[in-house]
């Protein structure tokens, strides 16, 4: 189902945002990321941006004290992915205005609206910032 | 937070945006299938699904997407299918996402909404189309043959978009669809390679490149091309795009090899590279290069890595050098002189924690390949001397099986006393019991065959006259059963030791022997012709080196009888008993040879001799599935209920245990034999036992020891091949015939394992062909149905506004091959008529909206319909169906063709 989960966590290990696209109960998805955390963690810069782990396929990368990790099957393109971190940063940065850890933890709700306008059922859907923001700034301003 | 989810379902209801917004944001990320108050949500969602709001329905919609049961994926089909032709395209969009989770929960779903989801595909609309393509490329994953019909429009998307997004996704849906259906992949190549020479983005490309090497690796211009492409990432910088170079050669290397063979440097300076998954892959690759000619010098250069990198990789490498090599049946080892001295080196690695796995190699070649014995014996030999090694508990295993094998092929060595003094040594208190008692049995075998070494070279200027006087005795000594003991023993001894009877004619022996029973002589031959192989240590077997010899394992053997594990202490006793067995005689043998009593010295002699032999049998790889041609005994009932045997001879076990294994009469002689033990010359008994039982054993199951085996073929025997060199008296001949045979034999399981795998194949595609789609395949069984029509479709299942809308589609579109179908659909039953129906709307679509390719296509059908019609094999038949009805006239029985 392309991509399983988009975790943000920062470098201390601890998960800001974490978004399952198939079922994990609570416990599974703690012993998940703990797992996941502490491969990627301690890998550094010369080294790629792809880590197998399980059936998964994690791909990350980090902005600042944030690390990005999405968790995909085994069919999906791991540059596409890359790509739409990125994408999903600078939307946020541009949401936010500079985006930082504090942003993501105290605007969760937001962090949320824009990874579901951009992923359903696992499927990228949405690839324009300027339309993945247009609910939420709607949102913002009626209600 | 289960305790508030009947709260999250009271908010859900809220007349205010924000509370709903807050609700259905708790709903998705904590309700699953097991929540009890899921069923109270239907009606709310059903209301927001049909609000005006246009932010309410996509928030309804993204729940959905994540929580969608089975009942209300059923209940809300019809909301869902009305917002698939929404006028806004927010909402359109979500409401094709969400199809994928109902269509997944709800299969009959596709029944009603498929044709909406093909029409959104070509929508004018970019975003539409790239969530249709993303939901048709996930479906597609899971079951392409469904969706070769709507290959047209995915062939359009990927000659038309620009869009990188959507283009990755349609080359992952023609990846799947292009092994399918050949002349597809035929109109797809250029396109892609046209994309893969023209697009700056990396993701684009690398998926251009994933899906030539993995679906189009017959286009050999296009995998040229991927692989020039494939070789600017290797050389990348980035890891990133290393990395995947690295695996799409991978993907590559099974069809291509050349692809990796041109790349050999890169991959190779890889395995030094920083990231260890980028290191694996290397190594992955460099395994899939390796063949017989390249061997050496790969795992010359592989070992060189690993004894630099960190343990871990070492033992990667190590572990993927010892299955490649091991794989069919050392198939691509020629040398194996030089793969035993690669074991051996490998265990000498200071990381090196494969000792299970290669001391199952060096016995596995130890009793397959007979050539390569003394190479075997020699690395042992420096493995066991080498005391600091027992300090390393990873390599107890290895030590055991040189151990093993050095006591098991002695006459392979140079030095028996100094194997002696290795097998001994105070530093194996370090093994681990049972490994320790393989250093004492090994330790028995090299004493054995040193005293027997000692009296054949002794005796041998005296053999005529003792072995004259000495036989008259044989048949009183031994029991009855040695005598066809004796001659099974030296058949099957005889082709071990043949082959060292250079200098040695044993016919000479034979003459001189001729008042001798044949089998008596036959192993006389065999054990001569043994020591003539040892013929350099002739000079080292002294009377004192022996006699210190003696003294010295009885040394070092009497301690080990107060050890606490049984099986230490069993063997010791067996060690220590024939010593004291022996040594009374010895000293006599020399006082009586100088006085020329033979007697006395025969007795020592007969015993050694008797020993020799029991472990002079050689030991032969077994076939795995030699157990199954066992027949069940007469009487012997396997599934009988042996409870009631408690009852009857509950304080008899161990007799009756023997008897259902080896049958009545066998346990007669068990008993006849075992019974005078303790009479001073039977001390020998036990092994006396041991190989007459072998020798009964493998008279009555002939069958299940491997030189009966050779008319079954699926197996090679290393005694075949010593059969046949025993028959050469050239021994020069015989290498040369060895060596090949070596690899010729072993070719045979590799004919003979594909063998299931073609079987399986068989057995694969006859489900396919047959048509029940199993339960998972539902989703794609009711895609098809819907795609191309389907004589079990139930019309009762099908809701009735579609087929009136279908109806009317057929009835708009105006085409002559539409008139055609509808021929066919007046003539043909309900079956048929589905099925055309759906062709021609599909037809239609593309005839009505696209103006530019229709009688392209509509010739490139044809041709499609003429030729599934020539080839008639299973495989297209999802093609052919949809073929069928353009061609309808002429081409009437379909299902017949079907079934096919």
């Amino acid at each position: 189902m392309g991509i399983r989960f988009i975790l943000m966590v920062n470098k201390q290990g601890q998960t800001r945002l974490a978004q399952y696209y198939e079922y994990l109960t609570l416990e599974e998805r703690r012993a998940l990321e703990a797992e996941i955390v502490r491969k990627c963690l301690a890998r550094n810069e010369q080294q790629c941006s792809f880590v197998e782990h399980r059936n998964y396929k994690i791909i990350y990368r980090r902005y600042a004290s944030l690390f990005f990790l999405v968790g995909v099957d085994n069919e999906e393109n791991e540059l596409a992915i890359l790509e739409f971190i990125h994408l999903l940063v600078e939307t946020m940065d541009r949401h936010f205005g500079n985006v930082c850890e504090l942003d993501i933890m105290f605007h969760l709700e937001k962090a949320h609206f824009m990874l579901e306008e951009m992923v359903m059922n696992g499927c990228i859907v949405e690839t324009s910032k300027s339309n993945i923001l247009a609910p939420i700034q709607l949102m913002d301003k009626t209600y | 937070m289960s305790f508030a989810a009947f709260h999250v379902v009271e908010l859900l209801s809220s007349t205010r945006f924000s509370h709903k917004k807050i609700a259905y944001h708790a709903a998705s990320h904590s309700f699953d299938e097991s929540t009890p108050v899921l069923v109270l949500i239907t009606n709310q969602l059903r209301k927001d699904l049909s609000s005006t709001n246009e932010l309410e329905v996509s928030l309804a919609l993204e729940c959905l997407s994540r929580i969608a049961t089975v009942d209300l994926a059923r209940d809300l089909t019809p909301e869902i299918f009305t917002l698939l032709s929404s006028s806004k395209v927010f909402v359109r969009k979500k409401a094709i996402g969400v199809l994928l989770r109902v269509f997944d929960k709800y299969p009959d779903a596709v029944r009603v909404c498929f044709k909406r989801l093909v029409e959104n595909l070509e929508s004018s609309d970019s975003q539409v189309v790239s969530v249709a393509v993303g939901v048709f490329c996930e479906l597609a994953l899971r079951e392409p043959r469904s969706y070769l019909p709507l290959a047209p429009e995915f062939y359009k998307i990927l000659v038309d978009s620009k869009n990188n997004w959507v283009l990755i996704k349609v080359l992952k849906i023609f990846a799947k669809l292009a092994p399918l259906e050949p002349r597809l992949a035929n109109k797809v190549v250029e396109p892609i390679c046209e994309h893969i020479r023209r697009t700056g983005a990396k993701s684009l490309l690398f998926e251009c490149i994933r899906t030539v090497v993995s679906s189009l690796s017959d286009y050999e211009h296009a995998v040229k091309l991927a692989v020039v492409k494939i070789r600017e990432m290797l050389v990348d910088d980035d890891p990133n795009l290393k990395y995947l170079g690295l695996q799409a050669l991978s993907i590559v290397a099974p069809n291509h090899l050349w692809a990796v063979l041109e790349n050999k440097e890169v991959v190779i300076k890889s395995l030094s590279d920083v990231d260890p998954n980028i290191k694996l892959e290397s190594l992955r690759l460099v395994m899939a290069m390796v063949s017989e000619s390249n061997v050496a010098e790969i795992c010359r250069v592989l070992v060189n890595y690993a004894l630099k990198s960190d343990p871990e990789f070492c033992n990667l490498i190590l572990g993927s050098i010892l299955s490649t090599c091991c794989r069919n049946v050392y198939e691509i080892i020629i040398d194996f002189d030089w793969y035993v001295s690669l074991l051996g080196e490998m265990s000498r690695m200071p990381h090196c924690q494969k000792g299970e796995e290669i001391e199952k190699q060096l016995i596995d070649i130890g009793m397959r390949v007979k050539d390569v014995r003394p190479e075997l014996v020699r690395v042992s030999r420096n493995l066991l001397i080498d005391p600091a090694l027992l300090g390393n508990p990873f390599l107890h295993r290895i030590l055991s099986a040189a151990a093993w094998l050095s006591g098991e092929y002695v006459e392979f060595s140079l030095n028996p006393f100094e194997l002696m003094e290795a097998l001994l040594q105070p530093r194996t208190n370090l093994l681990p019991p049972l490994l320790k008692s393989i250093y004492i049995q090994s330790a028995f075998k090299v004493l054995i065959f040193s005293l027997n070494s000692y009296l054949l070279q002794r005796g041998s200027p005296a053999s005529f006259s003792y072995s004259d006087k000495l036989l008259p005795d044989v048949p009183g000594l031994v029991s009855k059963r040695d005598i066809p003991e004796c001659s099974d023993l030296a058949s099957c001894d005889a082709p071990v030791l043949g082959k060292q009877d250079e200098g040695f004619n044993p016919r000479v022996l034979n003459q001189s022997f001729g008042d001798l029973s044949v089998e008596y002589g036959g192993e006389e031959t065999s054990t001569c012709g043994q020591s003539s192989a040892s013929a350099s240590l002739k000079d080292s077997f002294t009377h004192e080196s022996i006699i210190n010899l003696l003294n010295r394992v009885e040394l070092s053997v009497v301690p080990l009888t107060g050890s606490y594990d049984v099986e230490i202490v069993e063997r010791a006793r067996n060690v220590l008993c024939f010593i004291e067995l022996i040594k009374p005689q010895m000293p006599d043998c020399l006082v009586q040879k100088e006085e020329g009593s033979d007697r006395e010295e025969a007795e020592a002699s007969k015993i050694i001799k008797l020993m020799h032999d029991a472990f002079s049998n050689d030991l032969v790889p077994i076939s795995v599935n030699a157990q199954e041609r066992v027949s069940v005994p007469d009487g012997l009932v396997l599934e009988e209920n042996l409870e009631d045997l408690e009852t009857i001879c509950g304080d008899v076990q161990l007799p009756s245990l023997n008897s259902f294994s080896l049958g009545s009469s066998h346990f007669e002689e068990t008993a006849c034999v075992s019974i005078p033990i303790f009479q001073s010359r039977e001390e020998r008994g036990p092994s006396n036992e041991s190989t007459s039982l072998l020798a009964e054993h493998r008279k009555q199951h002939g069958l299940y020891y491997l030189p009966s085996e050779k008319k079954d073929g699926d197996y090679p025997a290393a005694n075949d091949l010593q059969l046949q060199a025993n028959h050469n008296d050239d021994d020069d001949e015989d290498l040369a015939k060895i060596t090949e045979q070596l690899l010729v034999p072993k070719k045979k399981p590799n004919h003979a394992k594909p063998r299931p795998v073609v079987v399986k194949l068989d057995g694969d595609q006859a489900p396919i062909a047959a048509g029940p789609h199993p339960k998972e395949d539902l989703l794609s069984g009711t895609v098809r149905d819907v795609l191309l029509g389907s004589e079990t479709a139930p019309t009762t299942r099908s809701p009735t506004n579609r087929k009136g809308k279908e109806k009317l589609n057929v009835d708009s579109a105006t085409d002559s091959k539409e008139n055609l179908g509808d021929g066919e659909k007046r003539d043909q039953g309900n079956s048929s008529s589905r099925k055309s129906k759906h062709r021609n709307s599909t037809v239609s679509h593309s005839k009505g909206r696209r103006h530019r390719s229709p009688g392209k296509k509509g010739g490139e059908r044809e041709e499609h319909g003429q030729k599934a019609m020539q080839k008639s094999s299973g495989r297209h038949k999802a093609r052919q169906r949809a073929e069928v009805p353009l061609n309808v006239v002429s081409q009437t029985p379909v299902i017949p063709d079907f079934l096919l």
